[in-house]
């Protein structure tokens, strides 16, 4: 406090005490407005609300809103909605709920679990709500309790619209699912805009787009009896139909990269380079999303939840996995732009090791490369010559130049939840007393140290280099749909971002580079490229098992299969004009190029060559109409 | 001033608790399970949470009772950093829900961090009072000022109205508390006055409509003024004695929307008509008095200042929430203090209380 502003604290709290004598009459004259406001209501005017409140019977109903259809981009409806007849009680208006569910049951068959799905309702929901007590009658059924309806007040059947995944597990992992609204979900929503609405999106676009795929709500004024039972409609507010999402998925892509991973754990990410529209989106095992829209039943959620293989997991996004050698496409351009001459002569003799230190780190080829330039480093993915790198360019270096190309951060695409990858910090890690071992800087040249990568992250690098120099923020929703006018448009217009400080030269030498692994002397997926009718660039990447993380277990009996090795693929097709660009990762797989390679290059053939042979037989049911009514 | 300790405390007492306001709280929590029970049509689900949630904030009473003023007030400029810092963060990451951007997600838990601006604040403006000789002059003013806006601007562009408001009132309350000039309050009125056109352009299509429809409430009935229509409704047919407890029609029969969150006070009206709204209003009053009471106790600017300002807050609270279901305030999302059903709003108020306690019980008394 400065001089000459000494406090006086009698001063003070005389003031304050004024003040609050001040503020106790305005609030007991603000609470004084407000008595008399409510006397007027409740006295004065109390005959003409106690008959408003008599003659109440006309109420806003709402009418739920037809929920956007998701389509791929060839319009194979991946989402829509079916109607099925239920069987509703408004529990208000039963006299005596017991009688009334025996006699029904005589007539409409209710298992266990319809009942106790009830119970559960009228424990947690007003007594005022219809709740559901049967779904999908059948016609006949529905027929019997028409009959004896006039017996019964409050059991009322609907026909209810419920969403339905006619591909069924097809690319669950991008579509997700819609379920009942929940206790939790009223807790953020507008539960207004949610009057009449049962579903809303859990999980994929079905969630991520849930705003323009719901609509809006509409309401009838209904004129209703003593009883609140509905007598005539008086005013009807249409609904306004949700939009339908168009992805950028293909279906029949979508199905050749599900069935070329075949029993495999795995996944690919397939993108077109140029705009980021993501055209495969596969992660296996898949599950079928049909279940989860009334809710699955406890036993099968278990099973999926709890199985080994993890089918519930989005590989694409929240697989977190070391990226092996594939990160040497991305370490070539560092080396490049680090000054390191294409040219330069590299001696492996199987091995590498630190100045000092006996410890000596493999190379994959234990009698060595002999010697190589960064081309042969490449084709043949010499480790000795990217451990040298690493060591060269150090830790934070080599970071910076993988966050370039999108790695260490979510890319951004329009699902929820998206995992970051890790691009290991070695001075947050001395921050918390662990230490930085010297040699975890050698591995990180070949893709193995803490470095983690997602398969939808590896897929959008690629496209960098596909690119030459940008990648894109990759997407599924490309555009929406009005149903009424069917005008449709863009989700959103493509986001590029710059792989990093890299020559056009840089890139074309790159790009022979990754050409020759495919199609070279030497070349570590020279499997695959041998008969492509068209070019390929491309790196294998085989990966020591870090595993899927969340909530992973110790099982001995399958510690052996779990310890084999990830195969990976990162690709771009046609080289000179690419159309796509693709990251496979199959987990347990062994090598990069026998095991990935060949189902990238099924989905590439599928792109690019159009229905071939892997393809025939793939079941995509093709609706003839697409509209949503 | 002798202080004859007659009994032992009582337990309540040993742990830091005002029996007057504790009682008058418990009071309020029992007619807001009866009217929560009520206006959830007779839901035990929905009535047993509730229980949960107040106990649970009876607890964190307890538990903000005990923390010593002195170290409130070292805490004061901490948390206000920490909830302007979430503010910022909830603009930018936060989920969207509603059409606003106001919960931060925290795990599976989402919060909303302008409730801890509701209590952040005042303590922001108490801490930096007691730091200059009162009453302020323009500079320190202009300061305080600075110190509410901030916070204001950031939680009506999330855009939170009703929140933005109370955070407003609680910092203006202690500006005025502080003994800010009479000329200055004058301005500051002609001020907003010629604010008002201005401010209009810029709030949302949704909450002109509300403000509108609050002039005319027939004029929209399904919308915006269907809320205030059916509310008046249920308050103006409970009359004089009500219409008995359990026996909302406009509840029961779903005319009357969030019926046990904001809208609450109008299935108590209807249930238990004017009679029991003087009952509420004298409970309401009460701890009013007892929480003015305490700030004129308190013995140092912080301590009465902050004190003085919650219980403005929780004055803004019930004047607001009672004037919009009654029809003479614009519908902003205000919840009846102690007696909606909700977690948020419920934790900040006892935290609110629990200070009040611990300033009132932490008081150097032989003097």
């Amino acid at each position: 406090m400065r001089a000459g502003q000494l406090r006086d604290h009698l001063r003070e709290s005389r003031l304050f005490g004024s003040r609050l004598v001040v503020v106790a009459a305005v609030v007991v004259l603000l609470f004084g407005v407000l008595l008399v406001r409510l006397a007027y209501l409740q006295i004065i005017n109390y005959r003409h609300y106690a008959t408003l409140s008599q003659d109440n019977r006309i109420r806003p109903v709402p009418i739920s809103p037809v929920r956007g259809f998701i389509l791929d981009r060839n319009d194979v409806v991946l989402a829509q909605n079916f109607p099925v007849l239920t069987l509703e009680i408004v529990p208000d208006q039963v006299e005596d709920m017991g009688t009334l569910l025996s006699e029904i049951g005589k007539i409409i068959t209710l298992n266990e679990r319809d009942l106790k799905l009830f119970a559960k309702q009228l424990r947690e929901r007003p007594r005022f709500e219809s709740l559901t007590l049967r779904t999908h009658l059948t016609d006949e059924e529905a027929a019997r309790f028409a009959v004896v309806r006039y017996r019964w007040n409050g059991a009322e059947l609907r026909a209810r619209l419920e969403r339905h995944y006619p591909q069924g597990s097809l690319a669950v992992h991008a579509i997700g699912y819609v379920g009942r609204i929940s206790e939790d979900d009223l807790e953020t929503i507008d539960r207004n805009a949610y009057r009449g609405t049962q579903y809303i999106g859990k999980l994929g676009v079905e969630q991520n787009y849930e705003e323009a795929l719901l609509g809006q709500v509409g309401f009838e004024k209904v004129e209703t009896d003593a009883h609140g039972r509905a007598i005539r409609v008086l005013e009807r507010i249409a609904p306004i139909a949700g939009q339908h999402l168009h992805l950028s998925l293909d279906a029949r892509l979508q199905a050749v990269a599900e069935q070329a991973l075949g029993k495999f754990k795995g996944s690919v990410a397939a993108i077109d380079p140029k705009t980021g529209n993501i055209l495969a989106f596969a992660s296996t095992p898949t599950y079928d999303p049909n279940p989860f829209v009334n809710g699955i039943d406890p036993a099968s959620y278990a099973a999926l939840r709890d199985s080994p293989d993890k089918p519930l997991l989005n590989r694409l996004i929240n697989g977190q996995y070391a990226p092996g050698s594939t990160i040497k496409s991305f370490l070539g351009l560092a080396a490049l732009d680090a000054g390191e001459s294409p040219t330069k002569q590299v001696t492996c003799p199987g091995w590498y090791s630190l100045p000092g230190s006996a410890h000596r780190f493999r190379c994959w080829k234990r009698e060595g490369h002999g010697v190589v330039n960064l081309h042969d480093a490449v084709v043949q993915s010499c480790d000795v010559y990217f451990y040298r790198l690493a060591v060269t360019l150090g830790i934070e270096r080599l970071n910076g130049y993988l966050a370039g190309h999108g790695f260490g951060a979510p890319t951004g695409v329009d699902l929820k939840g998206e995992s970051r990858g890790l691009l290991p910090n070695p001075e947050l890690r001395r921050k918390r007393n662990q230490e930085w071992m010297p040699g975890e800087t050698v591995i990180s040249g070949i893709g193995q140290g803490a470095t983690l990568v997602t398969p939808l992250q590896l897929a959008t690098a690629m496209a960098g280099i596909a690119n030459r120099g940008q990648h894109p923020q990759p997407h599924l929703g490309m555009t929406l749909e009005n149903p009424e006018t069917h005008v449709r448009t863009p989700v959103a217009e493509p986001i590029m971002a710059s792989s990093g400080p890299y020559t056009p030269e840089q890139y074309e030498m790159m790009v022979h580079n990754l050409t020759d692994v495919v199609h070279g002397q030497g070349g570590t997926a020279r499997g695959i490229g041998w008969n492509a009718p068209y070019k390929i660039a491309g790196k294998t990447g085989t990966a020591q098992v870090k595993g899927v993380k969340q909530g992973e277990r110790y099982v001995e009996s399958r510690v052996a299969e779990e310890h084999r090795d990830h195969a990976l693929f990162v690709a771009f097709a046609p080289v000179d004009d690419p159309k796509i660009a693709i990251a496979v990762i199959v987990e347990n797989g062994g090598h990069g190029g026998s095991t990935a390679a060949p189902i990238a290059r099924k989905v590439m053939d599928q792109l690019l060559l159009g229905t071939t042979a892997s393809s025939a037989g793939i079941p995509v049911k093709v609706q003839e109409d697409g509209s949503a009514d | 001033m002798a202080i004859t300790r007659t009994a032992p405390f009582s337990a309540l007492q040993r742990w830091h608790v005002d029996l007057p306001l504790f009682y008058a709280i418990l009071a309020l929590a029992g007619i807001s399970l009866l009217v929560v029970f009520s206006a959830s049509g007779a839901n035990f689900l929905i009535a047993a949470k509730h229980l949960v949630r107040l106990v649970m904030a009876f607890g964190i009473l307890i538990m903000v009772a005990q923390i010593r003023p002195e170290n409130l007030q070292r805490l004061a400029p901490v948390l206000f950093a920490v909830a302007l810092i979430l503010l910022v963060a909830v603009l930018g990451v936060g989920i969207v829900s509603k059409g606003a951007r106001r919960w931060l997600g925290l795990g599976p838990a989402t919060f909303q961090p302008s409730e801890i601006m509701k209590l952040a604040l005042p303590m922001m403006l108490a801490w930096y009072f007691a730091r200059v000789p009162l009453p302020p002059n323009l500079r320190q003013l202009a300061i305080a000022a600075l110190i509410t806006l901030v916070p204001v601007a950031l939680i009506a562009k999330q855009p939170d109205l009703g929140t933005a408001v109370l955070v407003f009132g609680s910092g203006f309350a202690i500006v005025f508390l502080s003994g800010m000039g009479w000329r200055v309050f004058a301005s500051l009125v002609a001020l907003a006055a010629i604010a008002i056109p201005y401010v209009w352009t810029h709030l949302h299509g949704y909450q002109q409509k509300r403000i509108l429809t609050l002039l005319d409430p027939g004029s929209d009935p399904l919308g915006a003024g269907y809320h205030t229509l059916q509310g008046m409704i249920a308050i103006g047919s409970g009359g004089f004695f009500g219409k008995g407890w359990l026996n909302s029609s406009q509840a029961h029969l779903d005319y009357l929307p969030e019926a046990k969150t904001d809208f609450v006070f109008a299935v108590f009206a209807e249930e238990f008509g004017l009679l029991g709204i003087l009952v509420l209003l004298g409970i309401y009053l009460f701890i009013l008095y007892r929480g003015l009471f305490i700030a004129y106790l308190a013995q140092d600017t912080f301590t009465r200042l902050l004190a003085g300002g919650l219980t403005l807050v929780f004055f803004f609270y019930a004047f607001v929430n009672i004037g919009m279901v009654s029809g003479i305030l614009p519908v902003v999302g205000v919840p009846l203090p102690l007696v909606s059903y909700g977690g948020t709003a419920l934790v900040t108020l006892m935290a609110a209380f629990g200070m009040l306690m611990g300033i009132h019980t932490h008081r150097k008394i032989a003097a």
